[in-house]
């Protein structure tokens, strides 16, 4: 990635941009600090639009706000829609002269997991499909954390949800997650990529990047979740960085088509350290052929990743072009 | 004003709300086609695609993302409009709520379609009466020419009140069949509507607020009452505006109620939309017979004008009340219910039924006004009814 997409930790502190303190997320929650460094990263003034979930009740308690931009929230499924009609609310009124045409704005959806794969991935699917000028950020903490910890479509093999929940029978979930990124790159937009809030300035870089492009672009981030999963509140950003040592959760961009790996484990770490660090996948632990399952799964995401980098070398493009 | 503003132009129903729509020049129209509603987005984007108006045009891919998109947009503080019909109502259903809870005034053309199932496109009105608690204004015109008007007028009511409004055709009967319709210089809509002023918007990053937080149970209460409180409001805008628009443009439109030959009427009906038409020229019929019965088009649901249905209706014996839509609650229509209830306070109570007629499309013929009319007569002479009655059904 080109590198003047970068910036120091300093200057991110320094900018500040980010939710107020005070704000009701659980204990250890990492998306306050995913909210903080995407408003930090930004060059421009932002207006955001929040699908209903975790995220969204946790900062909006009337009559206290915690969000320092313009924020709207409509429902759960409809963060793209609702952000499509501002920001072409946006185009009506600079083309009329009613705002300023220098007066740049950037415009962010913020969904969970299952606001954008599941109930939301229409509406999502259709913005991007009308090319609206925008960044659609998923923070997927795998299920329906605001309702109980319930199963969605990003939920991985195997783990218990209440919705999924391990007993005598079942092993928990019985279907792999989605993939979103991948989906998200079939519409053919001109920026996704894949992140995690253990890789903060991988992150960063990807929102900057995400921002300075004109039409629709797409970061799902990494965003473990306490009760969710099960471990310490100390421990979120830990457990994110052990999905990305395992594998589990491969940090990568596809910009215009083109897919590129950002990071690779030196030494991959077994999916146990990663399986044993929550709640979710205990009873996994005595299912030895559902951990082979989830291997599996590994095994072929990087082996789809790897196969859809080599586009470039195929066609003879260089990086960062 | 003048008659110069005006011009006559034969236009059906559809072609008339698109018309309205591009004189209007909302900043953002956000819709998705439907039959018999197809139309109006269809023609608007023609208008979009000719240059006629400047809105940005957002071709969503779904009523629910419409509505979702026009509550964004007006947010933002754009005049914002759409157009809808039946299961795309349905679809935006969750929006409605949201759209009239956080005060946006999205103005919504609405032709009027059953719902499924059996799947069927005709007209009746159980689409918009399934929305009739969602917080929306809502107006049923008699005609395409009214339809016009109310769209225009709907824009004013909207931005002062900060409410959404619908107004609504009824689906194939007004909004494919050709009619006269005086429409009004473009010049004179936009000077009339001038330009929204939102007391807040979203792209106001210098100022930032927050739309649509959280509400526990300590402010959920405080902040519903509120919304109830701007649709009470909304009857005197209601009345202020279409008053002013009348005088200004020289016209006659009744306000939530057209009275028809209710003067010395000993028993009356009560009918919304198009059926008005046939209503009142069985009620001419019987007129002639010497018959003392009168006709009120409520034009108005929303806000529900309870002290004008009881200042037109306190002389009367017995009222027939029409529904085009059933609420499945086993004791009539949505209309009939309501109309009772505003009935109920009256001093001397007339004798009050319901018809239920013209659902999915079925036609409704002057043969069946004419049994209507005879039925309510019989109820102002003692005879005992059902409370209900289906007409124009195979039973």
């Amino acid at each position: 990635m080109a590198d003047n997409f970068s910036i120091s930790l300093k200057e991110l502190a320094k900018r500040n941009k980010g939710l107020a303190s005070g704000h009701r997320a659980c204990a250890g929650c990492p998306f306050p600090a995913i909210i903080r460094m995407t408003l930090s990263a930004s060059d421009y003034p932002v207006v955001v639009a929040n699908a209903t979930g975790c995220m969204e009740v946790t900062t909006s308690i009337f009559p206290f706000g915690a969000w320092p931009v313009p924020w709207i929230h409509s429902a759960f499924e409809n963060a793209a829609a609702t952000i499509s009609g501002v920001e072409a609310a946006y185009k009506a009124l600079v083309r009329r002269g009613e705002i300023p045409s220098d007066k740049k704005v950037k415009f962010i959806a913020f969904g969970g997991d299952g606001g954008t794969y599941d109930i939301g991935l229409q509406a999502l699917s259709g913005a991007v499909e009308r090319g609206h000028n925008f960044l659609y950020i998923l923070y997927d903490n795998e299920g329906y954390m605001n309702t109980g910890i319930q199963r969605s479509s990003s939920t991985p093999y195997g783990a218990s949800t209440t919705t999924s929940p391990a007993g005598k029978v079942l092993p928990g979930k019985l279907q792999h997650k989605k993939p979103i990124v991948d989906i998200m790159a079939a519409h053919g937009m001109p920026y996704v990529a894949q992140a995690s809030v253990s890789h903060w300035n991988d992150y960063v870089k990807k929102v900057r990047k995400a921002l300075s492009i004109e039409g629709p672009t797409f970061i799902a981030v990494y965003s473990p979740c306490v009760p969710g999963w099960g471990y310490p509140e100390n421990k979120s950003i830990e457990v994110a960085k052990i999905a990305v040592e395992t594998g589990f959760w491969p940090l990568y961009e596809v910009e215009n088509g083109y897919y590129k790996i950002n990071y690779r484990p030196r030494n991959p770490l077994p999916i146990e350290e990663f399986l044993k660090s929550q709640v979710r996948f205990a009873h996994l632990l005595n299912h030895p052929e559902a951990i082979e399952e989830i291997k599996k799964f590994i095994e072929q995401r990087w082996k789809f990743l790897e196969f859809m980098e080599k586009r470039r070398e195929i066609e003879g493009i260089k990086e960062d072009v | 004003m003048s008659e110069i503003l005006k011009t006559r132009q034969a236009l059906t129903g559809n072609e008339a709300f698109a018309y309205a729509m591009k004189q209007i020049n909302p900043d953002v129209v956000a819709a998705y086609p439907i039959t018999p509603a197809t139309e109006i987005v269809q023609i608007f984007s023609k208008y979009v695609a000719d240059g006629e108006v400047d809105t940005e045009f957002v071709a969503v891919e779904s009523e629910h993302s419409a509505m979702s998109a026009c509550i964004g947009a007006s947010a933002a503080g754009a005049r914002v409009m759409t157009g809808t019909s039946s299961q795309g109502l349905a679809l935006m259903h969750e929006m409605l709520y949201i759209a009239s809870a956080l005060r946006l005034p999205i103005v919504l053309a609405e032709v009027n379609r059953a719902l499924s199932a059996p799947i069927n496109i005709h007209c009746d009105h159980s689409d918009t009466m399934g929305s009739r608690d969602s917080g929306w204004i809502q107006i049923y015109c008699e005609n395409a020419n009214e339809g016009y008007h109310s769209l225009i007028q709907a824009v004013k009511i909207a931005e002062t009140v900060n409410l959404p409004v619908m107004v609504t055709l009824d689906g194939f009967i007004i909004s494919h069949g050709m009619e006269v319709v005086e429409t009004l210089d473009t010049d004179a809509v936009r000077q009339y509507l001038g330009k929204r002023k939102p007391m807040y918007n979203v792209l106001d990053y210098e100022n930032p607020i927050m739309v649509g937080p959280l509400d526990l149970p300590d402010y959920y209460f405080e902040h519903k009452r509120q919304q109830i409180e701007a649709m009470r409001k909304a009857k005197a805008v209601i009345e202020e505006v279409v008053t002013d628009y009348n005088k200004r443009f020289g016209f006659d439109f009744p306000v939530f109620a057209e009275a028809y030959r209710m003067e010395d009427a000993e028993y009356a009906i009560l009918v919304m939309s198009s059926a008005a038409g046939t209503m009142k020229e069985a009620v001419d019929i019987m007129r002639e017979k010497g018959k003392k019965v009168g006709l009120v088009r409520l034009k108005v649901f929303r806000p529900f004008p309870f002290e004008v249905l009881q200042e037109l209706f306190k002389n009367v014996k017995a009222i027939g009340v029409m529904d085009r839509a059933d609420s499945v609650n086993t004791m009539g229509g949505p209309v009939f219910n309501e109309v009772r209830s505003a009935l109920y306070d009256l001093n001397s109570r007339p004798r009050i039924m319901n018809f239920v007629f013209g659902l999915g499309g079925r036609d409704f013929p002057l043969s069946d006004a004419l049994y209507i009319i005879n039925r309510v007569k019989e109820l102002k002479e003692g005879k005992s009814l059902d409370f209900v009655e289906y007409v124009g059904v195979r039973e």
